[in-house]
């Protein structure tokens, strides 16, 4: 397979997750729709309305029972996958922990949009961030293509027998969801080859069988159980050395989507840009890093060594990769477009600042919360943020550590 | 119990169950235990069907039924409901 | 809809089949739903896979790292059975399509209590019913939230006394009627509905077996009493739900594709009127009902009666039985 054969096609982000689904051979989709994922399901129904899949589609009552159709489904040996937003992963809540609590590969698409009240449809990581506990492994995306690549790349991740957790693909509402992109699509047999079949490990049951992981009447399990203080801690660390496996099982996938399209997001966990010799950097997750990376090279043609770290992996939080991309950089801003109320500044601030805590270097590390509700994030306002990082450098202090960005 | 307890590395993921509920006897709830009155019992095979714990079987080869006292709660439906009152409930240790 | 029945459960025949939910669940002693669940167990008939609501049958049958089932079984979540098996159900079809299904055909079944079903589940069961899934949802009804102390449901009869819905001094029980949960389903014109009681095992059987052999969804309510929660001794488990089949406050009947129609063990009671018991013989036997018969609150005592004659009419109406 070479990147030659791949075709360009104009496509949304919404419209890119639906053609990767509809090529990766998925046999549940069950799904609600909600503004701004609604795109996704509406044009996985026309696949499944034109004959062009052979999934079987429930469109549920709610999200809640879509998420569970998933685990069910994922629990009797299918490939599943949902997709939903703001109160809609938020009604997914409970599930969510079901979910990897179960070790189901569920892939989930999130159109990442601000959580009511007040209502609003638009744009910031509120939901999927609230999410950031529930043992998923969380991808960012930064622009369609991109969001292409990860649902592909999301099932043969999701169901490595040795992570079996579910992953979320989350999107830029509008930004990305509803924005037309051209998008390279490998042929059908490429992503049918490279997410395989599903693989079922063998696990003991009851009759201290070895049996595959699957609701099967050959060979029953039984999953879900009543697991009190005598067992319960030993699943959850179960889960725990599932996660640290997943940066692996990521950056492997990642390289072999890589050789297949030529693509490469950094090394699948980090996206570095201009890094190597930075002094003042910023960090974030999704689109915004487009819009960052434009600030950055008309930064770096007046002579400021500025730089870029886009996290595309969350969850897990690539620890190791944030150190050696960071450790060396003087001053760095964090841009965190969802807010912890209450708390000492956004996610993943909170996260950033602590795995540089012990790095001998001790950088500078602030943080500015912005876009809540969808609120644009142009170039003068990251300008702004680099300016503010120019100034901590040469004053070498700081004076605001958490700061809103764009906000009237 | 606590002298089988194992560590996450050795269970089955995703609480999956690796023992038989059979293996957990549930007989010592019991305080009263039903005796069937063999002169009496026609066999009809109504306790078997009403006990909530399986705990009344029916061997085929005997073509007999019998209580299964690892298992039997004592709660009593089967006296209650024996038709030909074939069952008694006696207390336990008496 | 329906297949024509053409067999039968004789006792010996379902004496020597296969326990698919075995002993050494933790159920209290007298449990009424595990008794349900054991005799429709009994019913299946292949391949089956089971999901299980949150509640009292999820917990005593799956203390982990125990299982009393020989069947596959998954419980995800309280409100959420009918979902669950939507999706084992999307997932089977689904496998079957793409020649992955080693089974010919695997049969579905969500059970899930009076508080997984009349109340937190019902929009879920709603949906399932809607998208017209191939499963059978079993309702085992103790008419309360026994799982965690006798709290009231939707299930609750009118003037029981639970621990949210108190026998006080001005307050005597529970003062709304129960959910016609089984009517509500008729309503969704699913194949078959049926309501059916522990104390009538044969009928139990064959109505979990037409649900199974129905082609979508299929709803059996089984009445199922608790001793702890409704406080009687525990050997009268059986005779309970016989007298609220024997009083009229749980009557028998099917509805094949929303036609009604009275099971024999409550169409006597319009043939035989006078093998029609009184409601109080019903009553008296449960101490969650002991508030009724102290002289302020006896006026319960025929507002309960209104409610059995009432729903009893309207029923006989739907049977066209009147």
């Amino acid at each position: 397979m070479k990147a030659g054969q791949q075709e360009t096609r104009a496509m949304n982000g919404d419209e890119a997750v639906a053609y990767a689904v509809k090529q990766s051979d998925v046999d549940v989709v069950a799904a609600y729709p909600i503004t701004p994922q609604t795109i996704i399901v509406e044009r996985f129904s026309e696949y499944v309305a034109d004959g062009k899949v052979k999934t079987e589609f429930v469109c549920t009552e709610s999200e809640h029972s879509a998420l569970s159709a998933c685990v069910a489904a994922s629990a009797t040996g299918a490939r599943t996958f949902t997709a939903s937003a703001s109160a809609g992963l938020a009604l997914m809540h409970e599930i969510l922990y079901v979910t990897s609590g179960c070790r189901a590969p569920v892939v989930m698409a999130i159109a990442n949009r601000a959580l009511s009240a007040p209502i609003n449809i638009h744009c910031d990581h509120s939901d999927s961030m609230a999410e950031r506990d529930s043992s998923w492994v969380q991808i960012y995306v930064e622009n369609s293509q991109e969001a292409y690549d990860s649902i592909i790349q999301a099932f043969r991740i999701a169901e490595h027998p040795d992570l079996l957790l579910p992953v979320m693909v989350c999107l830029d509402a509008f930004f990305l969801s509803h924005t037309l992109e051209n998008v390279k699509v490998l042929p059908d047999e490429a992503v049918r080859e490279f997410v395989g079949n599903r693989q079922l490990p063998l696990i003991t049951n009851h009759n201290g069988e070895k049996v595959p992981f699957k609701l099967d009447p050959d060979n029953p399990i039984t999953m879900g159980p009543l697991d009190l203080f005598d067992y319960y801690f030993e699943h959850k660390r179960q889960q725990e050395e599932a996660m640290q496996k997943a940066a692996q099982i990521i950056t492997e996938t990642h390289n072999a989507y890589s050789q297949l399209t030529g693509r490469r997001y950094g090394n699948g966990l980090v996206d570095s840009y201009r890094l190597e010799d930075a002094e003042i950097a910023t960090v974030c997750v999704g689109s915004t890093a487009g819009t960052t990376k434009t600030v950055v090279d008309q930064l770096r043609a007046k002579g400021v060594k500025a730089g870029l770290l886009r996290l595309r992996n969350f969850r897990p939080l690539p620890v190791r990769d944030i150190k050696e991309a960071l450790e060396n950089i003087s001053a760095i801003a964090v841009m965190d477009r969802s807010n912890s109320f209450g708390g000492y500044g956004g996610p993943i601030f909170h996260e950033l600042r602590h795995v540089l805590y012990d790095t001998s270097s001790h950088p500078y590390v602030v943080d500015y919360i912005y876009g809540l509700g969808g609120r644009d994030m142009p170039q003068n306002i990251i300008k702004g943020i680099y300016k503010d990082l120019m100034e901590i450098v040469e004053t070498k202090s700081v004076k605001e550590y958490v700061q809103f960005a764009g906000v009237r | 119990m606590r002298d089988e307890q194992k560590g996450w590395k050795d269970i089955p993921i995703a609480g999956v169950c690796w023992k038989p509920a059979t293996e957990y006897h549930t007989g010592d709830w019991r305080t009263f235990k039903p005796v069937r009155d063999q002169a009496k019992c026609t066999k009809c095979l109504l306790c078997p069907m009403i006990c909530p714990d399986t705990a009344i079987k029916w061997n085929k080869a005997t073509e007999d039924i019998e209580f299964d006292y690892n298992f039997c709660k004592g709660c009593g439906i089967c006296a209650h409901e024996c038709p030909v009152d074939a069952i008694k409930m006696v207390r336990e240790g008496a | 809809m329906v297949a024509t029945i053409s067999w039968k459960f004789t006792a010996r025949e379902i004496a020597e089949k296969p326990e698919l939910f075995t002993s050494g669940h933790r159920a209290c002693a007298g449990c009424g739903p595990a008794i349900a669940l054991r005799q429709i167990m009994k019913a299946t008939r292949g391949p089956t896979i089971v999901t299980n609501a949150t509640g009292c049958m999820e917990v005593v049958s799956t203390i982990y790292p125990y299982t009393a089932w020989k069947v596959p079984w998954i419980h995800t979540a309280f409100e959420n059975a009918a979902a669950n098996a939507s999706g084992i159900e999307a997932a089977l079809k689904a496998m079957k399509r793409k020649r992955r299904l080693k089974q010919e055909k695997v049969d579905v079944i969500a059970f899930a209590g009076d508080g997984g079903t009349f109340d937190i589940g019902i929009q879920a069961l709603s949906g399932a019913a809607e998208r017209g899934h191939d499963f059978l949802y079993v309702l085992y009804d103790n008419e309360a939230y026994m799982n965690t102390g006798i709290q009231r449901s939707g299930g609750t009869p009118h003037g029981a006394s639970t621990t949210t819905s108190p026998g006080g001094t001005d307050i005597p029980g529970k003062t709304q009627m129960k959910k016609p949960i089984a009517d509500i389903m008729v309503a969704h014109e699913i194949p078959y509905v049926a309501t059916a009681s522990i104390a009538y095992w044969q009928d139990l059987l064959i109505k979990a077996r037409k649900g199974l052999e129905a082609e979508g969804p299929a709803f059996l309510h089984v009445f199922a009493p608790c001793p702890r929660g409704w406080r009687y001794d525990t050997s009268k488990t059986i005779e309970l739900a016989r007298l609220a089949v024997e009083t009229c406050i749980f009557p028998l009947w099917e509805a094949i594709d929303s036609e009604y129609s009275l099971s024999p063990q409550s169409k006597i009671m319009t043939l035989k009127p006078e093998r029609r018991k009184d409601v109080r013989e019903y009553l008296k036997m449960q101490r969650r009902f002991g508030h009724l018969f102290k002289p302020k609150f006896e006026h319960v005592l025929t507002d309960i009666q209104k409610i059995i004659d009432k729903r009893w009419n309207k029923l006989l109406k739907k049977c066209s039985m009147t």
